[in-house]
């Protein structure tokens, strides 16, 4: 029943963002359906994502490779479903030429079919690996990152700079907390560390207390593979049991974010993530898309913002590269694939193959400047591939990161 | 030891919690013969409300009843101004609690935005304290301490007092409770009101465990259900003993059989739907 609601509401919304169409009769708005997600646990991830959209649109009057664009908002509420019928009603009744979206990793996937069979380019940013890999749709880039992608950096630097030598991991239990769990695992113990226990709680879990007082106590640190509110609500609580004195914690992309940083205290100060982007990137896209950030909506430009933007300048790259064609799909979809992109909030990066990103991952650390907690830099893996050191082949014979790959020879728990 | 020592502390800390988040939704359910199926927006609406009192530097406890009594007189509104044009149609009731769920969900959103936002614990609270050779965060024993001590007092107004007995027989008996003269109406504003305050209260001392994030609502409402269909639909001492029930299974399910982690708050409402569907304290439907 959640999933009917604001959908009418969106529709109309997604209208009145129409752009008023300036001069030249023959200048066709580009059409661009935006899948965001505006209820629930994700909203908040949903609303950055908008915000990052349109303070690039709004960076370039509405304009793209000289044509200007026309927006269709949905909201997908993040449910499968609805992502699937309303990807087919931009594409169909909105005709909409170019998607950008959706968030997450079942999104993507529950649109996968949809867009090969109806050709419609697609920069998603849902994180799952085998949309890129072993699953490759033609009609699908990723600039931001596969879940695994910024596990893999994480780990090395676990290893080799915090010297880590026996963790634990506790990940969401779909495929997204596999993923990034299992990416991290393998390059920890092929670099002879050791992963003693594994959590997997449900997606939704407002409390963590029983796996907190479950965490073993002969690991150095834990690794958190949760996303958003998860990974806020997981420090929080592990804050209360007072689990930082007893062991480190170090993140995922997308555990320690900015705009929560904002709402955590001072025992956020310490924290370790690995991620493709952070706002205090010096890029000068990036400086742009903190400072509209800060005046259009008073927040501070975390990942989920970043996702959008990034993947806007890709679609803008593209695009000029073709003279702002965006009807023909095949030519879209050839420049989307092989324009290397110089400037962008996350910097600079090229598309493999397959389709995913290939870019520079950030390890950071939360510092206190000025009265505000921030993800600083400590140190940039550069152009990290989703396949990290391994050959695409190699890589790709494996099967898929899951609960039960890579094995687990280590695990005491 | 030190697994099922910490794992039962866990236990008695969230069971407080679930009944300070059902009592109200069990003593509405039983008045009114419906679900209330705003109370986890109402829940997470207290905790909002609390926060946003506390930016105004108002010491904790002082925004907990605060916020109470704000969300308890939303509840009364509801019930007087909208929920009364609806008596004697169940179906439409519950279909406007919904409504007003979503409602309070978007306001929610538009008003605090999508992050989540924490909540500080009073200062003497916030420090893990050390039992056995173990740390356990003081605040949850204190969650515990107050919700035993709301579950005393309402049980005193319910057992103890004339409006008490008068909510016992509309409970029991509407028709009869009207017969011999009671306005039951004014129950509802009243149960109405208590529940909507314990919401709010509990939402507001929930916060320092659970935060504040759009979803809180959505997340908080199925527990109620499981310990009221558990306890016994308008049973106080059912919705105590459900919610420490409740919890000890989500904890020690959870540890025990992780994988079982989805399944295991739901089973103990199907098995007492099927051996025993009136709840452990209710009363067969005569």
């Amino acid at each position: 029943m959640i999933n009917l609601r604001r959908r009418t509401v969106l529709a109309l919304g997604g209208c009145a963002v129409a752009v008023p169409m300036i001069g030249r009769a023959e200048a066709n708005p580009i059409r661009i359906g935006f899948l965001t997600i505006r209820t629930g646990q994700m909203a908040s991830a949903g609303t950055q994502f908008e915000q990052g959209f349109h303070a690039f649109l709004k960076a370039r009057r509405n304009k793209l490779a000289g044509r200007p664009v026309e927006v269709f908002a949905v909201d997908t509420t993040n449910t499968p479903s609805v992502a699937r019928s309303k990807t087919q009603e931009l594409v169909e009744s909105r005709k909409c030429h170019v998607l950008v979206g959706p968030i997450s990793a079942f999104e993507a996937l529950a649109i996968d079919d949809y867009i090969k069979q109806n050709e419609v380019p697609t920069i998603g940013t849902g994180a799952a690996d085998d949309l890129t890999q072993r699953r490759a749709n033609p009609w699908f880039v990723r600039a931001t990152s596969s879940a695994s992608q910024c596990s893999h950096p994480i780990a090395d630097y676990a290893l080799k700079e915090l010297k880590l030598k026996r963790i634990v991991t506790i990940g969401e239990d779909n495929a997204y907390g596999y993923e990034q769990v299992g990416g991290l695992q393998r390059v920890f113990e092929a670099g002879g560390g050791k992963v003693i226990q594994k959590l997997w709680a449900p997606t939704a879990s407002p409390d963590y207390a029983t796996y907190i007082s479950s965490i073993s106590n002969n690991a150095d640190a834990i690794f958190l593979g949760l996303a958003g509110p998860n990974g806020f609500r997981f420090l929080r609580q592990a804050a209360e049991y007072g689990l930082r004195s007893r062991m480190q914690v170090f993140g995922g992309m997308n555990a320690i974010d900015e705009p929560f940083l904002r709402n955590m205290g001072d025992e956020a100060i310490g924290l370790v993530s690995g991620s493709w982007y952070t706002a205090r990137l010096d890029t000068p896209e990036n400086q742009n898309l903190v400072r509209d950030l800060e005046a259009d909506y008073q927040v501070d430009a975390g990942t989920y913002a970043a996702s959008a933007h990034t993947s806007m300048s890709l679609l803008e790259a593209a695009l000029s590269s073709i003279g702002g064609k965006v009807e023909d799909r095949n030519a879209l979809m050839h420049a989307l694939r092989n324009t290397p992109i110089s400037r962008s909030a996350r910097g600079a990066f090229r598309i493999d193959a397959l389709g995913n990103v290939v870019g520079d991952v950030y390890i950071r650390r939360v510092e206190k400047k000025s009265g505000k907690l921030m993800n600083s830099v400590i140190k940039t893996y550069p152009n990290v591939s989703q396949f990290w050191t391994y050959s695409a082949a190699d890589f790709l014979k494996n099967p898929t990161y899951s609960r039960t790959f890579p094995p687990s020879p280590n695990l005491e728990h | 030891m030190q697994f099922w020592l910490i794992q039962s502390m866990n236990s008695l800390a969230l069971g407080g919690l679930l009944f300070l988040l059902s009592a109200g939704f069990s003593l509405i359910f039983g008045l009114m013969r419906i679900p209330n199926l705003a109370h986890g927006a109402l829940f997470m609406l207290g905790t909002y409300v609390a926060i946003s009192l506390m930016q105004l530097q108002l010491p904790f406890w002082l925004a907990a009843v605060l916020s109470g009594l704000a969300v308890g007189v939303l509840g009364s509104i509801l019930e007087r101004f909208i929920l009364r044009r609806l008596a004697g149609n169940e179906r439409g009731q519950v279909l406007v609690t919904l409504g007003f769920a979503f409602i309070i969900a978007d306001f929610c959103l538009m008003t605090w935005t999508g992050d989540p936002i924490a909540v500080q614990a009073p200062d003497a609270l916030r420090r893990p304290i050390v039992l056995a050779g173990m740390m356990f965060p003081a605040y949850r024993i204190a969650v515990l301490v107050i919700s035993v001590v709301f579950a005393g007092l309402l049980y005193a107004l319910v057992e103890r007092t004339k409006i008490g007995a008068m909510i016992r027989a509309g409970v029991d008996d509407m028709e009869m409770a009207r017969s011999v003269g009671i306005r039951v109406s004014h129950l509802f504003t009243l149960v109405f009101f208590l529940g909507a305050a314990l919401a709010g209260i509990g939402g507001v001392l929930g916060g320092p465990i659970l935060s504040a994030y759009p979803g809180l609502d959505a997340e908080m409402l199925p527990l109620a259900l499981v310990v009221v269909v558990l306890g016994g639909i308008g049973s106080l001492a059912g919705a105590f003993l459900g919610s420490f029930v409740i919890a000890a299974i989500y904890n020690f399910g959870t540890a025990l059989f992780p994988d079982l982690a989805y399944v295991i708050l739901f089973l103990p409402m199907v098995i007492t739907l099927v051996v025993r569907p009136q709840g452990l304290f209710g009363r067969a439907a005569s």
